[in-house]
């Protein structure tokens, strides 16, 4: 008796930690997370499916989720691998009231694009994914919102030209790219080439390959190029070794600019004093001092609920980039509520919401969050949103702002990006939607 | 006009980097040398000892406290894996060894995250990675602590080897088993003394690459450098790890500034293989490997 009395205990703590409730309950909108604890990765997935965690807990403890709605999870362990990822796909898709899926991973994004289209289901891929995804025309369900890599990439020149006192300043000026030797890598080099022709700037594009822990002769290359700046877009352990190679070459750091997968605390500390001064681009600021991120320790944490084991992480780049993602995510159901009801909503009633999520400055601030983010504003058609970005640079212990949010050149982007999407269906015979078709598949 | 002094740079830096490769290989020489076996956990131990090592320096335990407690734990550890993964396998075929061998990797890895946790460290010995410049070379004082360090490891292994009875046990049983059996030898001791001191290369090798790298998961895949040094220097000498090693990293450098730029770049990864592969060819046994001669 005793014994059965402690396994349902177990159970029913098990099913509290995990968030889920039975298949079929009325009022739950489900997050099906395939997230990684473990693994070569782990220590930015702790970070984002923390801060995601966090902020569903957030909605739940104090609003009791979303206007009654309750907020439920389960997690996927896939190790950041692609397979992985795909096998919690299949296992979980089947839960009632799937809200969107968040795999934070480019290779199992690109793996579901497909499967998430043909199900009706939001796939989520804040800053990062495939760029033309940001074309809804073609990609309905696939949301890179805040900054998709090309506007990353118009993002760092536009901060450079910055420093540099205007981007007429840039001609002549000469910038190396320091890439990822993968698909995520590569994904920018034609949008250097193409900035670097619009404003005169000379450009080398130099690969590292994957894992990067070796980097000697690259930056041994760079030296003699002689660049003005070089932009790090690396991935893991590729960051704190292209730091420390570049002290071990003399390269100053404050004159390498990281891209938003170069931007976190694992990424610096590992390369210590080598790190100090470095400069890396951002879509959510990092630190606990703001409301949402002070209610969240207040109400999440104290109550003994919140999922980073190491309390020093709140605020952290990566639990930050997991609190704003959970704002979007929660602000899409709310959106998609007004129009459909405050009941569980389908995949694709939440994709409406997606489509009109609208924040801007004085509704971010509401939300608690005025100056973790700028804004957003995701249309049919628009799937990024807009973001803004901004620079932060590393002080040793921490990072610190440096500069205002800055707009990417989102029109001169559009074309190319439209271009890439209209190619992609062709390729795949999609039908490039309209703003008359009907909010919700028939 | 051919830039020497660039050309000099690129191959004292390959040279150095190579070092860093030959610690690791190191670690694969002592145990294949004495077993036959071809240990693949090596990189997750090296993970491991670097992991223990600086987690305990994070919770306040004195730095020489620290590295102390490592060995003892690597040493254990070495131990461990002899008693209850190779010794009840004794007999087996190679390739049952090395999936042991492959699995037991995948073990010390997970137990390193579970025991410490998932995120990375810094780790700081002190040592400036600031270079100095040599005629208008810039060398790097890390590189040459890490290849002073190396070069000592090296010789106290020459020595204990040479000139002590555990020594010359391993000498006799890396020289023919049956033999050093037949005479007397208790081979599994000699197999947990090997397998300590590869514990003691991966602690070392794991400070200097976790220096380098920061201490993190990724650490375990050093192994991937290591292993066509061995082809290069042969699997079973000490030697061949160090010249396979410096070999290695020269030519990658070179070939990655040289050659890299007429395939777009990125050929350092695979660059070593071509050169281990097309030596695996010519002289299947490494420049200083013992030729197998098999009765059959």
């Amino acid at each position: 008796m005793r014994l059965s009395r402690s396994l349902r205990a177990a159970a029913l703590a098990a099913a509290i930690a995990v968030g889920t409730v039975l298949p079929g309950h009325a009022d739950e909108q489900f997050f099906p997370l395939q997230s990684y604890r473990v693994g070569p990765y782990a220590a930015g997935g702790t970070g984002f499916f923390g801060g995601f965690i966090d902020y569903l807990n957030l909605i739940n403890i104090r609003d009791g989720g979303v206007n009654g709605v309750k907020l439920t999870w389960e997690e996927g362990e896939t190790q950041y691998e692609v397979e992985r990822g795909v096998e919690v796909y299949e296992r979980l898709k089947s839960h009632t009231g799937v809200a969107a899926w968040n795999p934070l991973s480019v290779g199992i994004a690109y793996a579901m694009i497909d499967r998430i289209t043909k199900d009706k289901v939001p796939l989520i891929t804040v800053n990062h994914g495939r760029t033309d995804s940001t074309d809804g025309r073609v990609f309905p369900y696939v949301f890179p919102l805040l900054l998709n890599p090309y506007s990353e990439t118009s993002g760092i020149v536009n901060y450079v030209a910055s420093r540099e006192g205007g981007a007429d300043k840039l001609k002549g000026k000469k910038i190396v790219v320091l890439y990822h030797g993968s698909p995520y890598g590569k994904e920018t080099i034609p949008i250097y080439k193409l900035l670097a022709d619009k404003y005169g700037f000379s450009l080398e594009q130099i690969e590292v390959p994957h894992p990067g822990n070796e980097q000697q002769s690259q930056w041994l290359s760079i030296r003699r190029a002689k660049p003005d700046y070089v932009v790090l877009r690396g991935w893991g352990v590729m960051n704190p070794v292209a730091l420390k190679t570049a002290q071990k070459v003399g390269f100053p750091v404050d004159h390498i600019i990281g891209n938003v997968w170069s931007n976190s605390e694992e990424d610096v500390i590992p390369a210590g004093d080598a790190a100090k001064g470095y400069v890396a681009i951002t879509t959510q600021a990092s630190g606990a001092e703001y409301p949402v991120l002070q209610e969240v320790i207040k109400t999440v944490y104290g109550a003994g609920k919140g999922n980073l084991e190491d309390k020093k992480r709140i605020g952290s780049v990566y639990h930050n980039l997991g609190i704003v993602n959970g704002i979007l995510n929660v602000e899409a159901i709310r959106i998609a509520q007004q129009k459909f009801g405050k009941r569980t909503l389908t995949g694709d009633e939440v994709r409406w919401g997606f489509e009109h999520l609208q924040l801007d400055p004085a509704r971010v601030e509401a939300l608690g969050a005025k100056g973790l983010f700028h804004s957003i504003n995701v249309t049919w058609d628009n799937h990024e949103g807009d973001g803004r970005v901004t620079f932060q640079q590393w002080e040793g212990t921490k990072w610190k702002v440096v500069s205002d949010w800055i707009a990417p050149d989102w029109a001169f982007l559009r074309p190319i990006i439209e271009k890439s999407a209209a190619a992609y269906a062709a390729e795949h015979n999609i039908k490039i939607r309209t703003s008359d078709d009907p909010p919700v598949s028939q | 006009m051919f830039d020497y002094q660039f050309f000099i740079e690129v191959l004292v830096g390959g040279l150095l980097s190579g070092v860093m490769y030959s610690l690791v290989a190191i670690g694969f020489v002592l145990i294949y040398k004495t077993s036959g076996v071809l240990n693949f956990a090596q990189g997750a131990m090296l993970l491991f000892a670097a992991l223990t090592f600086v987690s305990l320096v994070e919770r306040g335990v004195p730095f020489w406290l620290a590295l102390s407690a490592t060995l003892v734990i690597m040493v254990v550890l070495g131990i461990t894996v002899e008693r209850t993964v190779l010794r009840p396998l004794v007999n087996q075929s190679p390739m049952t060894l090395f999936m042991a061998t492959l699995g037991l990797s995948y073990i010390i890895e997970g137990a390193a995250q579970l025991l410490w946790g998932t995120q990375v460290h810094g780790l700081d010995l002190g040592i400036d990675d600031v270079p100095f410049e040599v005629g208008g070379v810039l060398i790097s004082q890390f590189d040459l602590f890490a290849a002073a360090i190396a070069g000592t490891l090296v010789t106290t292994f020459a020595l204990f080897f040479r000139y002590t009875r555990t020594g010359l046990a391993f000498r006799a049983v890396a020289d023919d088993q049956f033999a050093a059996l037949a005479v007397g030898l208790r081979l599994p001791r000699v197999w947990a003394a090997v397998w300590t001191a590869a514990g003691i290369v991966a602690l070392v090798a794991g400070l200097l690459w976790g220096a380098r790298l920061g201490v993190q998961f990724s650490l375990s895949l050093v192994v991937l450098k290591a292993l066509p040094v061995l082809v290069l220097g042969g699997f079973d000498s000490v030697a061949g790890a160090i010249v396979g090693g410096l070999l290695i990293g020269a030519i990658e450098k070179l070939a990655e500034v040289y050659v890299g730029p007429l395939f777009g770049g990125g050929i350092v990864a695979w660059a070593a293989y071509v050169v281990a592969l097309g030596f695996l060819l010519v002289r299947p046994s490494g420049l200083f490997g013992q030729k197998l001669v098999e009765r059959v």
